[in-house]
């Protein structure tokens, strides 16, 4: 294990990996249960080796049963275990969709506050693989419309590494979404006692002129963008959501308010997307510290597409981040 | 099964109880449509009466310790495994003494004392739960059931085939019970599966398996106390589908168009509580007094927990946002 005095370099699959080994070493309840994440070693190759160190109770392969799974996830954390539950893709998830919802995020509430669902789910996301329409898509919006779930976005190395943990302390269900395009990231690993808590947004970057709001996977796109807008004499400010249910609202207002300006990054589709809430969030409570409208740049809206071009064209993407933060800011 | 050859639990005192445990569910309930006329209950109510052997028959054979999953249909489970009338009555007001402090209303009875999982009103949403919960008792090493209780019509949805897997694979103690009253709403079995005989379903993933007549509570309870007694000792998963009939419409916006009222009649016929009464009366000289005691105990009961709804509380308005996080930071 990772010992928090040293200074490691690692990859974000790594870190995730760092975090499931901590847990289920710290907690007898802790177990980690999905598709493929024994013996095959994980889809993205997360748990591999964990089948090896933890046996077969407690690095459950399951059956392609997304809501039954996932609902055994629910009914054992109620029966006093800590399951992390991983689905392989966020639009595999969507066939547990009526465990999540009507069942993890309900039952506290329906129970009177009787019965608490302390369940961590973990699921991939995102495009940038060539993986079509059915697997690479960023539905982290749906999850934070919901009352009663928590939904986080990890999008650095010391994120990946330490959110899990801070998750399976909450007694109420976390989601967590990693961006398929950040498994292969390689970061230096800050020490433990760096680490931020969940609920917050963290400024990735400091800038006086324009805030970035991001989260997951276009978080390293954000920050080339940021770097190229310096080249202009443009001081960027980044600001990584990090949680996206509850939303660090007074982050946000607060660097709005430095900034002036504010422009949001979402691999989302626009249309009903968390820029858009974020946007009403903006006009709520810091308009008047605005200088120019909200901009957004969103997934174009399509279902993504298979050739690498298209896919490329229909995602947030550097260029485009750059432009409209010029536009945004008058400047050619 | 009759209650003659269904040795050892039958006797007189037993069954005794088993009458006044259907009758209070029954009386309950038709008290609830009453003040649902009234406007007292709201929302969606669905009743039980007709099916009352299966919920009390099956608590016989549970222990403190077990856990239930139910479904929105639920009033007579939840008092058969002992939650106060009272508390119940006043769930169904949406007051704060309620068994879920009024929010969960008819379909979401829950109750963390005798281990109550809800009223799940998703049909089969149940099931996923229950292998949970057994999951968590086996990796806790804790010789513990769980129930779960579904119509015939969970039988359709991908979640039961999802969950009879899991359990059976993984050898979970769970308790499945389909309470079959051949409609799912207003659709009959027959149009809406093509295998009907809904344990068969269970016996393809190598689950025992059994029907039971679900109008005699003594078998029920016999069904009951086997399976609970082979899920105990080998761990594993079993299935009873206990064929029965609801009396009551599906809901009360329910115009029954779908069936006839002959074929009600033929199943009231052979009701849970008319079938007990007339058997008591053939051998056990059960006599109008006795059950006259029975019915005034519980109408007296009902009539308390109606007057203790009445006075309790609403919630205030100001907590509306409780208990959707838990309190304080993690």
């Amino acid at each position: 294990m990772t010992q928090a005095s040293e200074r490691t370099t690692m990859s974000y699959r790594e870190a995730v990996q760092e975090a499931l080994r901590e847990a289920l070493h710290s907690d007898p309840r802790v177990f980690l249960m999905g598709e493929d994440v024994g013996h095959y070693g994980g889809c993205y190759g997360v748990s591999k080796g964990l089948l090896d160190e933890f046996g077969e109770q407690r690095i459950r392969d399951t059956p392609l049963s997304e809501s039954g799974f996932v609902g055994a996830g629910v009914g054992a954390a109620l029966g006093g275990m800590r399951p992390i539950v991983e689905v392989m893709t966020v639009n595999f998830s969507l066939l547990a969709l009526d465990q999540i919802v009507n069942n993890a995020a309900t039952i506290r509430h329906m129970s009177g506050g009787q019965f608490s669902v302390p369940l961590v789910i973990r699921m991939a996301t995102g495009a940038g693989r060539q993986l079509a329409a059915q697997h690479s898509h960023s539905l982290e919006c749906w999850y934070a419309h919901v009352p009663g779930l928590k939904v986080l976005a990890p999008a650095t190395i010391a994120d990946a590494r330490y959110m899990l943990g801070m998750a399976l302390l909450d007694p109420d269900p976390v989601v967590i979404f990693e961006h398929v395009m950040l498994y292969n990231l390689e970061a230096l690993l800050p020490q433990e006692n760096e680490r931020l808590p969940t609920d917050k947004a963290a400024l990735r970057r400091e800038g006086s002129d324009i805030t970035l709001i991001t989260y997951g996977g276009s978080l390293p796109k954000v920050l080339a963008a940021a770097e190229q807008l310096a080249l202009s004499d443009i001081n960027a400010e980044v600001l990584d959501l990090r949680c996206l249910r509850p939303l660090d609202t007074t982050s946000i207002v607060r660097s709005i308010s430095k900034t002036h300006h504010a422009l949001i990054v979402d691999e989302g589709w626009r249309t009903g997307s968390l820029a858009g809430e974020i946007s009403a969030i903006i006009m709520e409570q810091a308009f008047w510290e605005l200088d120019a409208p909200v901009a957004r740049v969103c997934s174009k809206e399509v279902p993504i597409p298979y050739p690498k071009h298209l896919e490329e064209a229909a995602l947030p993407q550097l260029d485009e981040i750059v432009s409209t933060a010029k536009q945004l800011l008058g400047t050619p | 099964m009759t209650p003659a050859n269904a040795k050892p639990h039958v006797n007189r005192n037993h069954l005794l109880q088993l009458l006044q445990s259907m009758i209070r569910i029954r009386r309950f309930e038709e008290k609830c449509a009453e003040l649902y006329t009234l406007e007292k209950i709201r929302g969606f109510l669905h009743l039980y009466i007709g099916e009352e052997a299966i919920a009390v028959g099956c608590n016989e054979a549970l222990q403190p310790e077990d856990a239930l999953i139910c479904t929105y249909r639920e009033h007579g489970h939840a008092l058969a495994r002992g939650i106060p009338m009272a508390a119940v009555m006043a769930e169904m007001y949406g007051k704060i003494t309620g068994c879920s402090h009024g929010r969960g209303g008819s379909m979401h009875l829950f109750d963390k004392t005798t281990r109550f999982y809800g009223g799940n009103a998703i049909v089969a949403g149940g099931l996923p739960l229950a292998v949970g919960l057994a999951l968590a008792d086996k990796l806790q090493q804790r010789n513990r059931v769980t129930a779960c209780f579904f119509g015939e019509g969970a039988a359709a949805e991908g979640e039961f085939h999802e969950s009879l897997n899991l359990a059976a694979l993984w050898q979970l103690p769970v308790l499945f019970v389909c309470e079959n009253n051949l409609y799912a709403m207003g659709t009959a079995l027959n149009i809406s599966e093509s295998e009907q005989d809904i344990h068969r379903k269970a016996q393809s993933y190598k689950i025992d398996a059994e029907t039971v007549d679900g109008m005699n509570v003594v078998a029920v309870e016999q069904a009951a106390r086997n399976a609970c007694d082979s899920i105990r000792r080998d761990g594993g998963p079993h299935f009873l589908e206990c064929r029965t009939y609801r009396f009551r419409a599906h809901s009360m916006f329910d115009s029954q168009l779908y069936r006839n009222k002959a074929e009600i009649q033929a199943w009231q016929e052979k009701g849970p509580i008319l079938q007990l009464i007339k058997w008591l009366r053939e051998y056990q000289q059960f006599t109008d007094a006795e059950l006259e005691t029975i019915e005034q105990s519980v109408e007296e009961e009902i009539n308390k927990a109606v007057a203790a709804a009445e006075s309790a509380d609403f919630e205030a308005i100001t907590s509306l946002s409780q208990n959707v996080y838990s309190e304080g930071k993690p």
